[in-house]
C-alpha cells in the first residue's frame, strides 16, 4: 500500500484535429505529475485559464476521459482497471465530481431529490425507503441543509446556492475521499459563493475529505487552499504551498496571472489606461470620484 | 394527466379541433361493433342507392351500405396504421436512443445500417414485397414491412437528442450516482425524446394509412379485408365516378382526410405542451 | 428627429462634455414580465421602480447578482423591449433625444442605433458576423451613420483603431481567427467607431480570461474617455466596478438599494446588502474568515412585499416588512434605501403600485 491517495504520472491528452488531410494533434494537457497524499487531507487548487487543460486533467481524474499516455493510480490502483462494473463502482463511491453549472447539473424535469436517492441506493447500500431517504438527510445536514427543503423540489425551484450544496450533499453520501471540483463556485451568486467556499474547508478538516479545486480564480484558490497547481497550455508551470506561491510567484506566467488578479482595493488606485504597447497600466494620481 | 388535458382543451384551439376529428374517427370504428351487416357479405341491400336517410351514406354497386362498411374499414386502417406507428416507434427508439448515448463503434455500425434504410423507396419495395409474398401476403406481414421502412429518419432525429443530452452535467452527475445505463437513458433522457416520439407517432400513423391506401387501391394487398384502400379498389372496379356512383367514393376519402388532419392537430397542439422548453416555462423555470 | 450640436463622427477628438447635463434620466420605470401559458398567468417584476441619472462622461455601473433584473433593464434602455417583457410605467430619456427611448418609432431607432447609442455585449458573435471579415463588420455597422466615401471611411476606421492601439491587420481577419480577448477589443472598437454618446456595456469582460481582462476594461476606459461617451456598465463582479465605475448603483431584486461614487460604496458602504457584498470578497494576502448571507435572492415573480431584501437582512424591522424604503439621499451623491442606515429614510410612495396597470409606450 504506497501512501499515496491520488497519483498521476506524466499524463498527457492529446486530441486529433482535421480531415482525412492534414490531421494535426493538439495536446490538452502535457506531461503533468503531481501527487495527492492520503494521510492529511488537503484542498489542492489547479488554478489554469481557458486553455490550460486544467479541465481535461479533472476529467482524467474522474476516469471519464483516457489519457493518451501516462498513469493514473487512485490508492495505488490504476485507474485504467476500474472502468466497468463493481470496480467502477467502488471507484466512484471514493471519487465524486461536483460541476461548475448548478443548474444543470439536475436534470430540469425531475425532482432534485431522485439523485440524492439513486446515490444513496446504489453507492451507499440502502436497501429501504427510510434508508434512503435517512442517508439522504444525513448528507445535507452536513452543507447546511436539510430533506425537507429539498424533497420534491424541481431545479428551478432552488437557488443557485441551494443546488450546488444539494449536488456537494450528492457527493458525499457515498463518504469519499476525493472531491473533484471543476469550477464550483463560479456560477454562484456573489453573496452565497462564500458559503459554498467556507463548505470545502469545513469538508477538509471534519470530514477529512480531500478536495481537487478546478478554479481560475485566485483569490478563493488563496483562501482555501493548502498546495497550488498553476497550469498554462497543458503544462505545469509551478507548485507548491498556496499561500507561498501566490503571495511570490517566481514563474513569469505565475507573476502575470497574478498581476492579472482585480481587487476591491483597486478602488483606490490610479485609473486603468492603456500603455503604449496595448497593455493596461495605471495612470497616477489615484483619479477622482464623480 | 387530466388536468393536462382539461387545459389544452381549454386553451387550445388546435388541440380541441383535432381531439373532436379523432374521436369522431374512433366512434366510427367503435361502432362497427355495432354493424348490423357482417363485413364480408356482399348484396344485402339494394345497390347503388343514393345517400337518403335509410342508408346515410348511400349503398355501392356491391349491395353494401356504405356506411357500415366504412366503418369497418376506417377501424381497420387506423388499427393498421397505430401497429406500424407503434412498431416502427419502438425500432427508432432503440436504435437512436443507443447509437446516441454509447456512440463509438456501436453509433457507426448502427448509422450505416440507418442510412441504407433511408435509401430505400417505400413503394416500389413493399410492391417488392407483394410480388414475392404473393399468396402469403397478410396484414402482418405488411405491417412489419412497413415498420422496417418507417424507422430511419426518426432514429437520426432520436439519436441527436441523444447526443446531446450525452454531453449535459446532469448525464455526469447521473454517472457518478451509480445509475445505470438503461435507467439514465430511461429516466433521464427519455423525457427529452418524448416530444420527437409523439409527433413523429401521429406522422407515421399518416404515412402509413397513405401508403396502404395506395397499395389496396392498386390491389397489392387483401382486397376482401375492408380498409379505407379496399373500399375505393372496389369502388375503380365498379367504375363508380363513371356510373355515377359518387358517395362510394367520396366518403372513404372524406374520412381519411379527416383523420388525417386529426391526427396532424393533435399531434401539433401536444407537441407544444409536452416540448421541455415551454413546459419549464409554464412551471417558472427555463430549460 | 434627435437634435444636437454635435458634427458627424468623421471629426476628431473628444467633445467639451457639457456641465451638468444629463445622458440618461430614467424616472421610476418599470418593466415586468408578463406571461400567459395554457391558463397560467405569471408576472416577473424584473424591473420596480428604478430611478437613476447617468451624467455627461461618466461610467455608471450597475453592480447585482443574477435575476436581480439587470439584465431586463439594459433592454428597456436599449428599447430592445418585445412581449412578454412590456414597460408598465415611468420613463427612460437619452440627453439626445427629446422623448422616451422606447416612445420612438421603428425608423428613429435606426437613426440613434450605433450612431448615438451603441453597446457591448458579453459574447463577441452577437455581434461579429462570423462569415465575414471583420472589415465587414464595420461597413455593415457604421459605414451608413458616418456618411463617408469608402476610402475616407476606412481611413477614419484605422486611425480609430490606432487609437485603441489595435493593428490595422485585425480588419482582414475572420472572427474565429481572433482570440477571445482580441475578439472583444475589436467589439469595442466597433461600438465606438462613430462616438456614440451613450454606450450600454453588459457583462463585457466576464467571459474573458483573467489576463486579458484587464488589458481589455483599460480600453473600454481609454475609449470613454477620450470620445466623451457617458457609460452604463452591468456586471455583478464588484472588483470589475472597482475599476471601471465612477459611480456604483447596487441592484436588487428590481430595484436599486444604494448608489454613490464607487469610492463611498466600498469604503462606506450605508446599505447592510452593499456591506455583505465588500466584505466577503477575499483577496490575496487576507486570510481573515469571510461569511456568507444566509437565503436567496427572491423569486421576482412573487417578490416579498416591504424591502424586498428584509428576508435575508440581519438588520430587519417591522417597519421593513411593511413598506419599501423610498431611495433617499444621504450624503453628497450617496442614496441609500434602507431604514437602518438612516431615520430620514422614509416608505416609498411609488414602490408598491398596482402592479397590472396598462403598459406604456412600446415599439409595436
Amino acid at each position: 500500500m504506497s501512501g499515496g491517495l491520488l497519483e498521476v504520472e506524466r499524463v498527457a491528452k492529446s486530441f486529433a484535429m482535421g480531415g482525412l488531410f492534414g490531421r494535426s494533434r493538439f495536446n490538452a494537457v502535457d506531461d503533468v505529475s503531481f501527487s495527492v497524499q492520503a494521510e492529511r487531507p488537503e484542498i489542492l487548487a489547479i488554478i489554469g485559464e481557458s486553455g490550460s487543460g486544467k479541465t481535461t486533467l479533472a476529467r482524467m481524474i474522474l476516469n471519464t476521459l483516457q489519457p493518451t499516455s501516462g498513469v493514473i493510480r487512485f490508492r495505488g490502483e490504476e485507474l485504467s482497471k476500474a472502468r466497468r462494473g463493481r470496480r467502477r463502482l467502488d471507484f466512484i463511491r471514493q471519487v465524486q465530481p461536483i460541476l461548475q453549472n448548478p443548474y444543470e447539473a439536475f436534470n430540469p424535469l425531475k425532482k432534485v431529490d431522485r439523485y440524492l436517492y439513486a446515490s444513496a441506493v446504489r453507492l451507499a447500500g440502502a436497501r429501504s425507503q427510510k434508508a434512503r431517504g435517512k442517508l439522504a438527510d444525513a448528507a445535507l445536514q452536513k452543507v447546511g441543509l436539510s430533506l425537507a427543503e429539498v424533497k420534491g423540489r424541481f431545479p428551478h425551484e432552488l437557488s443557485g446556492g441551494q443546488l450546488q450544496r444539494t449536488a456537494i450533499a450528492r457527493a458525499l453520501i457515498s463518504s469519499p475521499a476525493l472531491i473533484v471540483a471543476d469550477e464550483p463556485v463560479s456560477m454562484v451568486d456573489a453573496s452565497l459563493r462564500m458559503s459554498i467556499v467556507n463548505l470545502f474547508q469545513r469538508l477538509r478538516d471534519e470530514l477529512k475529505v480531500s478536495i481537487l479545486y478546478i478554479t481560475h480564480d485566485l483569490a478563493t484558490a488563496y483562501y482555501i487552499s493548502d498546495r497550488v497547481i498553476i497550469m498554462q497550455k497543458g503544462k505545469v508551470v509551478e507548485t507548491g504551498p498556496a499561500r507561498e506561491i501566490l503571495t511570490h510567484p517566481h514563474h513569469p506566467y505565475s507573476m502575470l496571472l497574478k498581476e492579472s488578479v482585480l481587487s476591491p482595493d483597486d478602488v483606490e488606485r490610479g485609473r486603468l489606461t492603456l500603455g503604449p504597447d496595448g497593455e493596461a497600466t495605471r495612470r497616477q494620481p489615484a483619479r477622482n470620484s464623480a | 394527466m387530466l388536468r393536462i388535458l382539461k387545459d389544452l382543451l381549454r386553451y387550445n384551439r388546435e388541440f380541441a379541433l383535432g381531439a373532436f376529428l379523432v374521436l369522431l374517427i374512433v366512434a366510427m370504428s367503435l361502432a362497427s361493433f355495432f354493424s348490423p351487416y357482417p363485413s364480408g357479405m356482399q348484396y344485402v341491400v339494394p345497390f347503388d342507392m343514393p345517400p337518403s336517410w335509410t342508408y346515410p351514406f348511400g349503398t355501392n354497386s356491391r349491395g353494401q351500405d356504405v356506411f357500415w362498411q366504412l366503418t369497418f374499414a376506417i377501424r381497420n386502417s387506423l388499427l393498421f396504421g397505430i401497429t406500424v406507428a407503434f412498431l416502427s416507434r419502438v425500432l427508432a427508439l432503440a436504435v437512436g436512443l443507443i447509437s446516441g448515448y454509447i456512440g463509438g463503434m456501436v453509433d457507426r455500425i448502427l448509422m450505416s445500417i440507418n442510412d441504407t434504410f433511408v435509401v430505400f423507396p417505400p413503394f416500389p419495395i413493399l410492391v417488392l414485397v407483394y410480388f414475392i409474398f404473393k399468396d402469403h401476403m397478410s396484414w402482418a406481414l405488411l405491417a412489419v414491412a412497413m415498420a422496417s421502412l418507417g424507422w430511419p429518419y426518426d432514429a437520426r432525429l432520436i439519436r441527436s437528442v441523444a447526443l446531446s443530452l450525452r454531453t449535459r452535467e446532469f448525464t455526469t452527475q447521473s454517472l457518478f450516482s451509480g445509475m445505470s445505463t438503461r435507467q439514465i437513458l430511461v429516466e433521464e433522457h427519455l423525457p427529452y425524446v418524448l416530444p420527437i416520439v409523439f409527433a413523429t407517432t401521429m406522422n407515421n400513423i399518416n404515412w402509413s394509412i397513405g401508403l396502404e391506401v395506395t397499395l389496396s387501391v392498386i390491389g397489392f394487398t387483401n382486397i376482401e379485408t375492408p380498409t379505407i384502400g379496399t373500399m375505393i379498389y372496389w369502388a375503380n372496379q365498379h367504375t363508380a365516378l363513371v356510373a355515377g356512383v359518387w358517395w362510394w367514393i367520396a366518403f372513404p376519402v372524406g374520412l381519411v382526410i379527416m383523420t388525417f388532419i386529426g391526427l396532424y392537430l393533435l399531434s401539433v397542439s401536444m407537441n407544444e405542451y409536452i416540448d421541455p422548453r415551454s413546459r419549464l416555462s409554464r412551471m417558472g423555470g427555463t430549460a | 428627429m434627435p437634435q444636437s450640436g454635435r458634427d458627424n463622427a468623421s471629426a476628431d477628438g473628444p467633445r467639451p462634455a457639457a456641465e451638468g447635463a444629463l445622458a440618461l434620466a430614467v424616472d421610476n420605470l418599470r418593466a415586468y414580465y408578463l406571461m400567459h401559458y395554457f391558463g397560467v398567468e405569471r408576472e416577473v417584476r424584473a424591473v420596480d421602480d428604478i430611478s437613476l441619472v447617468v451624467r455627461r462622461n461618466e461610467i455608471y455601473g450597475i453592480a447585482g447578482e443574477s435575476s436581480c433584473g439587470k439584465t431586463t433593464f439594459l433592454k428597456t434602455i436599449a428599447a430592445a423591449v418585445r412581449p412578454p417583457l412590456t414597460v408598465i410605467g415611468g420613463s427612460a430619456r437619452y440627453g439626445f433625444v427629446d422623448r422616451d427611448i422606447y416612445a420612438l418609432s421603428p425608423a428613429e431607432l435606426s437613426a440613434i442605433r450605433w450612431r448615438r447609442l451603441s453597446y457591448i455585449t458579453q459574447g463577441s458573435m452577437n455581434v461579429l458576423n462570423p462569415v465575414r471579415r471583420v472589415r465587414q463588420s464595420f461597413v455593415d455597422f457604421a459605414f451608413r451613420h458616418m456618411k463617408l466615401n469608402r476610402r475616407a471611411f476606412f481611413a477614419a476606421v484605422e486611425q480609430h483603431l490606432q487609437r485603441l492601439r489595435l493593428t490595422a491587420n485585425v480588419l482582414d481577419a475572420y472572427p474565429h481567427e481572433l482570440s477571445g480577448g482580441m475578439k472583444q477589443r475589436v467589439t469595442i472598437a466597433l461600438a465606438t467607431i462613430c462616438h456614440p454618446d451613450f454606450i450600454i456595456a453588459d457583462e463585457p469582460t466576464t467571459a474573458l480570461d483573467v489576463i486579458v481582462q484587464k488589458d481589455v476594461l483599460a480600453m473600454i476606459r481609454d475609449a470613454q474617455q477620450q470620445f466623451g461617451s457617458s457609460m452604463l456598465f452591468v456586471t455583478h463582479d464588484m472588483t470589475v466596478h472597482a475599476n471601471i465605475a465612477d459611480r456604483l448603483g447596487i441592484m436588487y431584486a428590481g430595484r436599486l438599494l444604494e448608489e454613490a461614487p464607487t469610492i463611498e460604496i466600498f469604503k462606506n458602504p450605508m446599505h447592510p446588502y452593499t456591506a455583505h457584498l465588500v466584505a466577503s470578497l477575499p483577496r490575496i494576502g487576507e486570510q481573515s474568515r469571510k461569511e456568507s448571507l444566509s437565503g436567496a435572492p427572491p423569486n421576482l415573480a412573487d417578490p416579498p412585499k416591504g424591502c424586498r431584501f428584509h428576508p435575508r437582512c440581519p438588520l430587519a424591522m417591522d417597519v421593513c416588512r411593511e413598506a419599501s424604503p423610498a431611495l433617499t439621499t444621504l450624503a453628497p451623491g450617496h442614496r441609500v434605501a434602507c431604514y437602518s442606515a438612516s431615520p430620514l429614510v422614509k416608505p416609498s410612495a411609488t414602490a408598491e403600485r398596482a402592479s397590472r396597470a396598462e403598459p406604456v409606450g412600446m415599439v409595436p
